[in-house]
Order: C-alpha cells, then structure tokens, then sequence
C-alpha cells in the first residue's frame, strides 16, 4: 500500500480550501475498505437513480415483454389446453429477449458521456463495478420482468402452482442473463450494429438458461417437480455470477483501450 | 527525493503508424509537465496510457520506482485523470455528479463540500441543477471541481482549458499553481497561451 502523505496538498491560505480539506483521508488500511463498500454503493446509487429519472428506458422492456408475450394468444387463438401447453415456453422466451434488449443501456449511456473512464481508473476493483453495474441493470430491466410474469401468465390459463415457479425460475434465470449479457454488452461497446452483434453472442449462452427455464415450468405442469430445472438455474447464476464479471471487466478493458 | 513518476522510453502505435517512441521523463514533487504536439501527435494517446487506461506498448512507468502495472488499483488511486469527455451525468445534478465522482476516486466528501468546491469554480447558482441544463464549458467545470477536492498527488489533464471562459481559466491555472506550490505534480496538454508559475515546468514534444 502506498500512502504519501497528502495533507500538506491542501492549500491552507484558503478559508474555503480548509473546509473542503475535511473530507475523509485515506489512511488506513480499515478505511480502505469502508470506503469501496461506500464507492460501490454511491455506484448503485446512481444506477438506480437515473433509471429513475429516466423511467421510459426501463417501461420500454417492461412493455416489450407484456406485449411481445400477448401476442401469442392472439395470433394462436383461445385454445386452454394449448395455450397452457406452450405458456412456459413463450414466456421464458420473451423475458429473455426482453432482457437482451436492455443490455445496449449497460455500459453504452456511461461510455458516451466519459463516466465509463472514471470507473476504469478508479481504484476500485474493476470486477466489483461490473458486478454492482449487472446488479443494478437487473433490478431496473429484470426484476421487473419477474414481478409482472405472473400476470402475464394468467393470460394463458396457467394454474397458481406453475405461476409461482415461473416467478421462481425467472427470479433464478434473469440475474444470470444480465450477467452473461454483461460480458456481450462489454465485448461489443463502441461496435457500429453492436445491438445485432450482442444478439449473435448472447443468445447462444443463453440457451442453456432457457432451456431449464422453461424446463423447471413444463416439468411442475406435468407433475415431475421442478426442483431439477431450478437447482441448475441456481448453479447457473452461482457460475455467471463468480465468472462472468471478471469476463466482462476484461472486455471491457479492451475496448476502451 | 526519489522520482515520483518516472517514464522510460515509452512508445506508441496506432495502427501501423508510429505516433511516438523514446518518450522519457521524470517528475518530482511540484513539476508540471506540459505536453506539446500538433493534433494526432499522440498526447492523448500518452495520457491515457499514464493514467492507466490504455495498455503500454514499450517502454515502463514507474511510480516511486515500482511499476505501475504492478500497482494497479493502488497507482489508480494517486491520480486524477480528465479527459476530453466531461464524465457528466446528464440526469445527475452537479452536487449527485460530483459526489459521486469523488467517493468513486476513494475521497468521500458531504454535500456541503461539493457545493463548497461547485462554487469555487463559479458554479453556486446550479448547484441542484440537473447537469442536462449546464453549457459545454460548465459541465467541464463541474469535472474540474474535482480538482479542489482531491487528495491524489498527480493530476494528468487532457485540454483543461478547453471550453473554459477567462474567468474560470485563471481559476483553475490558479489552482493548479497552488497544487504544485504544495508538491503535488501535474501532466497537462494545452494549446492555449498560459503560463502557469511553477518551481520546474518541463516541455515534451511529441512530434520532434
């Protein structure tokens, strides 16, 4: 740890200087510490924000996946049985393109206005600012999605037992689309046609989510249970969540270069 | 005194093209370094390199004599880098920005202080502004605010005059006198005429 001493850098013939000099020097190795705690929650913080003040980003997903997802009824008509039968499936698929469609606002809004630098050259660990930023994009793109499935659900007859998994598997499966689609969505910044080219590079690792997904759903419909397809969603977010970051900070990394 | 920041031999290509190569220097406490170069000479290439973002292509940097690759997060923490972008939020106001900005560089800072370093740089009237309604010129000032409440000892700035009034130019040149009078170093480029007082200023060209 390299700790010169910094007090004297302050000018002190400046009333107003001596004031602003009272802010928390870093000096040992505890303060260290609370302060990257602190750092990452200012992060999210201002994540969460300005996705606040910027409600239409985050509703623009939300509808995406409402309207994508009743379309199926429509289009495929009023029948219970098939409908049910293909409720799993539709669902799970259109969250998923619902949440890749919210991975260009990852790094793209902080890489066009100079923010993304700043957290390149902070001293913060990069991996620790990617993981906060994918946690952040969850709760406004992702979370959302998992609350209003239910509902969506019911459009196609789905009985309350299947809506509580579906819920359930969603609340497993989107973290760790966002996280997978951190390392795309990094890959691919700056890129002309990146939205085109994130699709190609995401949704192949997204199969295997989908996959126990909408396998976790279909197997509680037909009576198996759905704690196969849910303990592997759960290893599945417990990997892209160890991995990942560490994948999309060295991406990132070469992008800016 | 040792050499705080001592750079050997660095070199850089764009491309195919050799932008530059056998870049040396070394700073001490109090020294400002003042890069010259016509446009796309590579000041900015070099910059970005000393600050840690773009990856070395020959030659070392050593920081107290260790290399600064070696010590990442900790060199990060000594410097303040601004570059051309502002690092503005727009949807933020100016206190939320630069609150952040510094609790992301390790300095946590109150409110009261960043309205206090806002209003050093002339911005008091925009305080819970949000940055969306700032000019060009005041956007830079709120990355500039920054600047006065930094503990870092080394400053690298990339055209810090640059959309400033005349007002806000001496402000800074004399914060940046007053940052140097207290051993703090500092790496600037700049096309304008300014002369900044301080103890040994150094002059690279980059297309000599």
């Amino acid at each position: 740890m390299i700790r010169p001493d910094l007090n004297n850098l302050t000018n002190p013939d400046n009333l107003q200087m001596s004031q602003l000099s009272t802010a928390v020097p870093n000096t040992d190795f505890t303060e260290t510490g609370s302060q990257l705690w602190l750092a990452l929650y200012r992060l999210f913080q201002r994540d969460l924000r300005i996705a606040l003040r910027r409600r239409s980003d985050a509703a623009a997903v939300l509808f995406f996946f409402v309207i994508s997802s009743s379309l199926f009824p429509l289009g495929i008509g009023a029948e219970p049985q098939l409908l049910r039968a293909i409720a799993p499936g539709v669902l799970w698929v259109t969250a998923l393109l619902s949440c890749m469609l919210s991975l260009g606002r990852l790094f793209a809004a902080d890489n066009a206005d100079g923010t993304l630098e700043q957290l390149l050259i902070s001293p913060q660990p990069l991996v620790l600012i990617v993981l906060v930023k994918t946690i952040a994009h969850w709760v406004i793109s992702g979370l959302p999605l998992v609350l209003i499935a239910p509902l969506i659900g019911l459009q196609f007859n789905m009985p309350a037992q299947e809506l509580a998994i579906l819920a359930l598997s969603l609340l497993l499966g989107t973290p760790a689309l966002s996280l997978v689609g951190s390392v795309g969505a990094a890959l691919t910044l700056g890129v002309r046609g990146g939205g085109v080219l994130v699709a190609l590079l995401v949704l192949p690792l997204y199969v295997p989510v989908l996959v126990f997904g909408a396998g976790a759903v279909t197997a509680s419909a037909s009576g198996m249970g759905a704690d196969a397809g849910l303990s592997l969603l759960g290893a599945t977010l417990l990997i892209s969540t160890v991995f990942a970051p560490y994948a999309a900070a060295a991406a990132l990394r070469i992008s800016m270069e | 005194m040792g050499n705080m920041l001592e750079a050997i031999n660095l070199q850089c290509t764009r491309g195919e093209r050799l932008l530059f190569k056998d870049v040396s220097f070394a700073l001490h406490g109090g020294d400002l370094l003042h890069l010259n170069g016509a446009n796309g000479s590579g000041k900015t290439s070099l910059l970005r390199t000393l600050c840690g973002l773009s990856r070395l292509q020959g030659g070392s940097i050593l920081w107290r004599g260790e290399n600064i690759q070696d010590l990442r997060e900790d060199y990060c923490a000594q410097v303040v880098y601004i570059g051309h972008q502002a690092g503005v939020k727009d949807d933020l106001t100016t206190t939320e920005n630069l609150c952040f900005s510094s609790a992301l560089a390790g300095v946590p800072i109150s409110q009261d202080q960043a309205n206090a370093a806002l209003s050093m740089v002339g911005l008091e009237d925009y305080v819970d502004r949000p940055a969306r309604a700032l000019s060009q010129g005041q956007k830079r000032r709120v990355a500039l605010a920054r600047l006065w409440v930094s503990r870092s000892p080394l400053w690298i700035l990339d055209e810090p005059f640059t959309a400033l009034d005349k007002k806000a130019s001496a402000l800074l040149k004399e914060r940046i006198e007053s940052f140097l009078a207290g051993i703090g170093m500092v790496i600037l480029t700049t096309h304008q005429e300014i002369d900044i007082n301080a103890r040994s200023i150094q002059h690279v060209r980059l297309d000599a």
